[in-house]
């Protein structure tokens, strides 16, 4: 199943260069269309074979880890990725621990009373903030932390990498992290209130309190486990959502992850590291929800006994 | 506040339509003397840093986003919907057909694989971002559409109009369709939701309408580059793409449980 659909998005990322009207060769080259050039592209990607044929030629090269190299930059397609991929892994790390560590004891406290004032409260917040798009948020945050209180390493283009200085590095991912823990949060927190009251409603729990187990030790013990199925299902598929779509915030603050490379390169014209971008981010999101249904059956057995 | 969202929408929709008739000022004309004002009477939301007013391009720029969010939802229900209903009445091998196919496309990154066609489609038109959004959203109509239609294809009132010998056009569209509306209205909803912030992605990467015509994408976009100066270009175009997207989900988000409430009381 996982290895049929690697394959179909392998076709389509391959031909989604013949959907398009035009040369492929003109649209591949770009701007780097030279006779050199050209040659090199016809023998690397055999375009003078039939077409079945340079699909195999193109997917022996990947399979070996050679996505190409570009025609712009004369750089490889992989190394690129390489250098940008761990960007978006940190950004997203950060905001799921973020996001995680606010919607779980949120969702416990709204489970607790439903229909109460903290509930409503928080009923009311989580749904305008599903209201507001990432790049919004990203927007007034820049304007008001970065601008207006002129907080250090916040702005655009203020990305220092990792090795370089790690508190700084924070620093400077603290507002895009922020961006999409607001959007994660706001999904795993309606998700697990929703499942929590269902959960509470079952006999165990009725059982467990009237052995007077304290109102914590049920919510962890009991209710969570159970109720963090759905929960993990939406975070892989909002993880690759981020994976797919957290361009817009990288893109806005000048932070060279593949979001970023991929606005580039289509900026460029850059055929080969748009179509490697767009490989390895499908393959990323297919493995990201695999993991996920993995994690699933480990917290609840019953499902794969099923 | 269900109705006042829904008169919000229908606001936002009149205003779209009749901007040129509107007593509005020209969403295009510069005028380098007041360039970077904030609200004022005369330029209600301030002026941006071509001197335009920035109410006008707010109310113009709404065209955009509706005509591409209806435009594609139009697209993506015109196809997914009777395709996802057929589907789930026929079943067999129509169906597994179908749906294998629907499977394909869903598997691949809709967003990646829109901003990939769009970059490379050129020269861009507000119609063909509407041709590739709207088929991006084909599987996923088709999907919701298809389950919803398999909860009712094999209850007794559809057997029923199948003894009296009613052709299945008429099953499909007196029996069904009622049926599966308040799912497809407010998956609509959503869908429209999610079209009005992809339109707004798009302008990020230069792949929405082209400048000078506004569209609220394209005006945060321009605000980027001088929000220091005139943060008013960033506010106002950003108030109302979530004051509108907000209207969206909350009507969506009551039809939902109105129609599970009166379910329920069945």
């Amino acid at each position: 199943m996982l290895i049929g659909i690697v394959f179909i998005i392998s076709v389509g990322a391959f031909y989604l260069i013949h959907l398009l009207p035009g040369d492929p060769a003109a649209v591949i080259l770009g701007t780097g269309d030279s006779p050199q050039n050209r040659a090199r592209l016809f023998k690397e990607l055999g375009l003078n074979k039939p077409i079945l044929e340079q699909y195999f030629v193109w997917i022996k090269n990947v399979l070996h880890g050679n996505l190409g190299t570009s025609f712009i930059s004369q750089t490889s397609v992989w190394s690129t990725i390489k250098s940008a991929l761990p960007i978006d892994v940190e950004i997203i790390v950060l905001s799921q621990i973020l996001a995680f560590a606010v919607a779980i004891p949120t969702a416990m406290v709204s489970a607790r009373k439903p229909d109460g004032w903290l509930d409503r409260l928080l009923g009311a917040t989580s749904f305008t903030l599903l209201s507001i798009p990432s790049f919004v948020v990203i927007v007034l945050l820049v304007l008001f932390i970065a601008i207006k209180l002129g907080v250090p390493h916040t702005g655009v283009s203020s990305y220092v990498s990792l090795g370089q200085d790690w508190v700084v590095n924070l620093e400077s991912l603290a507002l895009p992290s922020f961006t999409l823990a607001l959007g994660s949060f706001v999904v795993y927190y309606r998700v697990l209130r929703s499942d929590l009251i269902a959960t509470l409603q079952e006999e165990y729990i009725t059982m467990a309190r009237s052995k007077g187990i304290s109102q914590r030790r049920i919510m962890w013990r009991h209710a969570f486990r159970p109720s963090s199925v759905a929960l993990l299902g939406t975070a892989g598929v909002n993880i690759g959502g981020l994976l797919a779509g957290g361009f817009i915030v990288q893109y806005l603050l000048s932070i060279p992850g593949l979001g970023y490379t991929l606005i580039q390169s289509i900026g460029l014209s850059d055929y080969l590291v748009v179509q490697g971008i767009v490989l390895v981010v499908s393959v990323g999101v297919i493995l990201i929800n695999f993991a996920f249904d993995l994690i699933i059956n480990i917290v609840d057995p019953r499902i794969s006994r099923e | 506040m269900f109705w006042i969202c829904v008169g919000w929408i229908a606001l936002n929709i009149v205003g779209a339509i009749f901007a040129n008739v509107l007593p509005l000022q020209n969403p295009l004309f510069q005028n380098y003397a007041s360039v970077n004002a904030g609200p004022s009477l005369h330029h209600l939301f301030g002026t941006d840093d071509l001197g335009r007013d920035i109410f006008a391009r707010v109310v113009y720029g709404s065209r955009v986003s509706i005509e591409v969010s209806l435009g594609a939802m139009l697209i993506g229900f015109g196809l997914g919907a009777p395709l996802g209903m057929l589907a789930a009445y026929r079943r067999g091998k129509f169906d597994s057909i179908l749906t294998a196919v629907m499977y394909v496309f869903l598997a691949f990154p809709a967003i990646i694989a829109t901003i990939a066609v769009l970059s490379f489609w050129t020269p861009r038109s507000l119609l063909k971002i509407i041709v590739v959004v709207g088929i991006a959203s084909v599987p996923l109509v088709y999907r919701v559409i298809r389950s919803a239609t398999m909860n009712f294809a094999s209850r007794d009132f559809v057997i029923a109009a199948k003894v009296q010998g009613a052709t299945d056009r008429r099953i499909l569209i007196k029996e069904l369709l009622p049926n599966i509306a308040p799912v497809g209205v407010s998956f609509l909803l959503i869908g429209i939701a999610t079209v009005v912030t992809l339109e707004g992605a798009l302008a990020f990467l230069g792949l929405s309408v082209n400048p000078p015509t506004p569209s609220w994408g394209n005006m945060i976009n321009e605000s980027l580059s001088i929000l220091q100066i005139n943060p008013w270009l960033a506010i106002f175009p950003s108030l109302a793409m979530c004051l509108f997207l907000l209207s969206l989900n909350f009507i969506g988000d009551r039809l939902r449980a109105h129609f599970e409430v009166s379910e329920a009381k069945l």
